[in-house]
């Protein structure tokens, strides 16, 4: 297959990703958006390393994994919290550094 | 230790700084630190001594093996040289400033003699002053007396000789007025200090005078100068009169010697150390360290007359005389001891170098142990009176240590063989006598018949007839007495070290050396000479025994002063002093401070005030203007302007913070995505 393929999913999956992000109230599905953009630029690496047939971008992949189990462990530690605080996962209602 | 001689006198100074630092948290006061410095001044003197006799032993060992025999000039070549060291401390194109220190016999004499009666006289304080309202303070006074007195005498240029000189005055003020509550007491000091400084105006000008002459403050390169005719004739005569005045003023010497007798305000171990033992010695020291500078000026190996030997001989008999009349045994001392300064003067101006410092050594010790006798009398025999007549008499049966101490004092001050007095006065009068000063020699020994009638009258007043005063007498304390036995057995054998009748000169062999001195004649001992003066002096204290443990059989002779008008006369006379503290109080300056007082007040009103005035005023005109421009326009504009453009800024970039985060999510995507786009665009 071509590189191009790769590239196209990389970018469709990276864009859902973003649009989850900005647009979701709900603090879970922003954190699972979150995770969909990580894993694009997850494809991304391991095409690129087949492609050049450099194994440093599996190496990073690979980083890039562990790194997103760590980041959801402590993303729904913060959305529990925000949860139990406001008693909704509403984002929206998370503005206390409102200046 | 003759090279390292400066650590002498800086002991002192900083025990002086340290006693008013610390003084009043140690246990004994500050006294403790005082002494201690002091001794230890003390113990390098004695070793800086031993190491000069060393040094000039050695040297005349050497002169002997070659066959020289001894130098009569010691600056000529082989003799002993003094120890010179020192360096520059400022520079003007190509005069040099320096300070240094100049070691020869005569300063090492003067270390030894200073340091021992200033540190007997710190034991002696530790109890006659214990309990004083301001004890730590007289501590540290003392302490800096001492250690200025060593400046002065290890001072190798005339700079550092006025800057002590001053410095030793400044003590003696204070010390005098040390009991400053009472009125009496602080007029004393104030007469002292401006007495004094009388004189120093002359011994300023002097030095100045010397400095264009010789081109230099150096003492050694003054002397070497003036010996060889590097400085003219008539620059010496105004430098050497100069001079004169100042020592004039500072030792006591008629007609300056009237600050002395009120001198006696001051504590009794001051008078001893201050105004008996050294700092009015501190003239006579003048006029041995620049000898050759008096020595051509005044042309004293001409013989005839001169101004120094004539305000000597003057002066030991106005002093002897009033010593006579005086009630209080601290001013009989005081006459006692201008009148022996009077010698030592004499003895310089008729060119009896040695003598004048023999006698200027032993004169020390037992005119310090007679002041310091004194203060023993007054401490545990009369309740702090010094009045002889009124509280004393018959002490000698309560006191016998003190009344040994100061009849052997007594003694050595009216020159009875063998004791130190008789040595260094005999070698004035005999010198006088063979360098052409005869008349000298006979002021002489009627100054040594006084000396020996009014000590005799002294003695008798307060240690014979009955106890005049009230309470019990008693003893001194061990702290007291030690001092004096030490000083009696100093007044008993210091004469011994320059007893010419025995063949020793070593006074003169030892601190000679070193010291650059116009050829002198070295009298020879003269036993008729000696006998006479002797004899002169027996007969002063027979004729005044007779007539005062006579006096019960002489009654036509008692009250002869108040029936006999002529004697009456000539008592008023001396009682009021010549009236020579009238013609200086009211004459002099009563004559100068109308005028003066009356042109500064002028001064005073019409200029400093009108400048002070204006300043005033000036300054209150710049003031305002700054308030209302400076401060209130600029400063105030600058920050308050700074306040509020801050506070707008905020006004402004708060919409940012809208706390959602979603929305700074968007902000950094949309920057992430303009950056990328441009970045594209670029390449």
């Amino acid at each position: 297959m071509a590189l191009n393929q790769y590239l196209i999913l990389s970018a469709f999956l990276f864009c859902c990703g973003v649009y989850g992000v900005l647009a979701r109230r709900n603090g879970v599905l922003v954190l699972l958006s979150v995770e969909l953009m990580l894993n694009a630029v997850n494809i991304n690496l391991v095409a690129f390393a087949a492609f050049t047939r450099n194994i440093a971008g599996q190496v990073f992949a690979l980083f890039v994994i562990t790194i997103a189990a760590a980041e959801v462990g402590v993303g729904l530690a913060i959305v529990l919290l925000i949860y139990r605080n406001l008693r909704s996962p509403d984002l929206d209602r998370v503005d206390q550094l409102k200046g | 230790m003759l090279r390292n001689a400066w650590i002498i006198p800086l002991l002192p100074g900083l025990g002086f700084v340290a006693v008013l630092l610390f003084g009043k948290r140690l246990p004994r006061k500050g006294a403790e630190l005082a002494v201690a410095t002091v001794g230890a001044s003390f113990v390098l003197s004695c070793i800086a001594a031993v190491q000069w006799i060393q040094r000039v032993d050695d040297h005349s060992g050497k002169e002997a093996v070659g066959g020289f025999g001894r130098a009569l000039l010691p600056t000529q070549e082989g003799g002993v040289t003094a120890v010179e060291r020192g360096f520059t401390w400022w520079q003007n194109s190509n005069v040099k400033f320096g300070v240094g220190i100049h070691i020869d016999g005569l300063a090492v004499m003067m270390l030894f003699m200073v340091t021992l009666v200033s540190f007997l006289v710190h034991v002696y304080s530790t109890r006659y002053m214990q309990g004083d309202r301001r004890y730590t303070h007289y501590f540290a006074l003392l302490n800096l007396f001492t250690a200025s007195m060593l400046l002065l005498v290890v001072a190798d240029n005339t700079l550092m000789l006025l800057v002590a000189w001053e410095l030793v005055g400044v003590c003696s003020f204070v010390l005098i007025g040390h009991w400053w509550e009472e009125k009496p007491n602080s007029d004393a000091a104030v007469k002292a200090f401006l007495t004094t400084r009388t004189g120093d105006v002359g011994l300023m000008i002097g030095v100045i005078v010397l400095f264009f002459a010789a081109g230099t403050f150096n003492i050694a390169v003054i002397n070497a100068k003036a010996l060889d005719g590097g400085i003219g004739h008539t620059l010496l005569v105004v430098s050497a009169a100069c001079l004169l005045i100042g020592i004039i003023g500072k030792s006591g010497q008629f007609p300056l010697h009237t600050w002395l007798p009120d001198a006696m305000a001051g504590p009794t171990p001051v008078s001893a150390l201050i105004h008996a033992a050294t700092m009015v010695v501190a003239g006579v020291y003048l006029g041995a360290r620049l000898y050759p500078v008096f020595f051509r000026g005044f042309s004293i190996g001409d013989g005839g007359l001169n101004a120094m030997a004539l305000i000597g001989g003057v002066t030991i008999i106005i002093g002897a005389v009033l010593a006579f009349v005086q009630r209080d045994i601290k001013k009989v001392l005081a006459y006692s001891t201008i009148s022996q300064l009077g010698y030592m003067v004499m003895a310089l101006g008729v060119g009896a170098w040695v003598a004048a410092i023999f006698h200027l050594f032993t004169h020390a010790f037992f005119k310090s142990l007679l002041f310091l006798g004194a203060g023993s009398v007054s401490e545990s025999g009369s309740h702090h009176s010094f009045d002889m007549k009124g509280d004393m008499g018959g002490l000698r049966r309560y006191m016998p240590i003190t009344f040994v101490t100061f009849v052997i004092g007594s003694l050595a001050l009216a020159g009875i063989f063998p004791l130190a007095g008789f040595w260094s006065k005999d070698e004035i009068l005999v010198t006088a006598g063979q360098t052409g000063y005869d008349a000298f020699l006979y002021v002489g020994l009627i100054g040594a018949f006084l000396t020996a009638a009014y000590m005799t009258r002294c003695v008798y007043l307060t240690f014979f007839g009955e106890f005049r005063g009230h309470g019990e007498p008693h003893e001194s304390p061990p702290t007291l007495t030690v001092p004096l036995i030490v000083l009696a057995a100093a007044s008993v054998g210091a004469g011994f070290l320059n007893a010419e009748a025995f063949g020793i000169e070593k006074f003169r062999d030892w601190f000679e050396a070193g010291v650059s001195l116009p050829t002198l004649e070295h009298a020879e001992f003269d036993t008729v000479k000696a006998v006479i003066s002797v004899t002169i002096a027996v007969i002063g204290i027979g004729i005044a025994a007779y007539l005062w443990f006579q006096r019960e059989e002489l009654g036509p002779f008692r009250g002869f002063t108040q029936r006999n008008a002529a004697a009456r006369a000539g008592y008023r006379f001396l009682e009021n002093k010549y009236y020579l503290d009238d013609l200086y109080e009211k004459v002099i300056v009563g004559g100068i401070k109308g005028p003066v007082a009356r042109a500064s007040y002028w001064i005073n009103q019409n200029i400093i005030d009108g400048v002070v005035n204006a300043i005033g005023r000036g300054t209150a005109i710049a003031a305002r203007e700054t308030y209302d421009v400076i401060d209130q326009k600029v400063v105030d504009g600058a920050v308050n302007g700074l306040a509020e453009t801050t506070g707008e800024t905020g006004g402004l970039l708060r919409y940012v913070q809208s706390g959602r985060v979603q929305r700074y999510a968007l902000t950094l995507f949309a920057a992430v995505g303009a950056l990328s786009l441009a970045l594209w665009l670029v390449y």
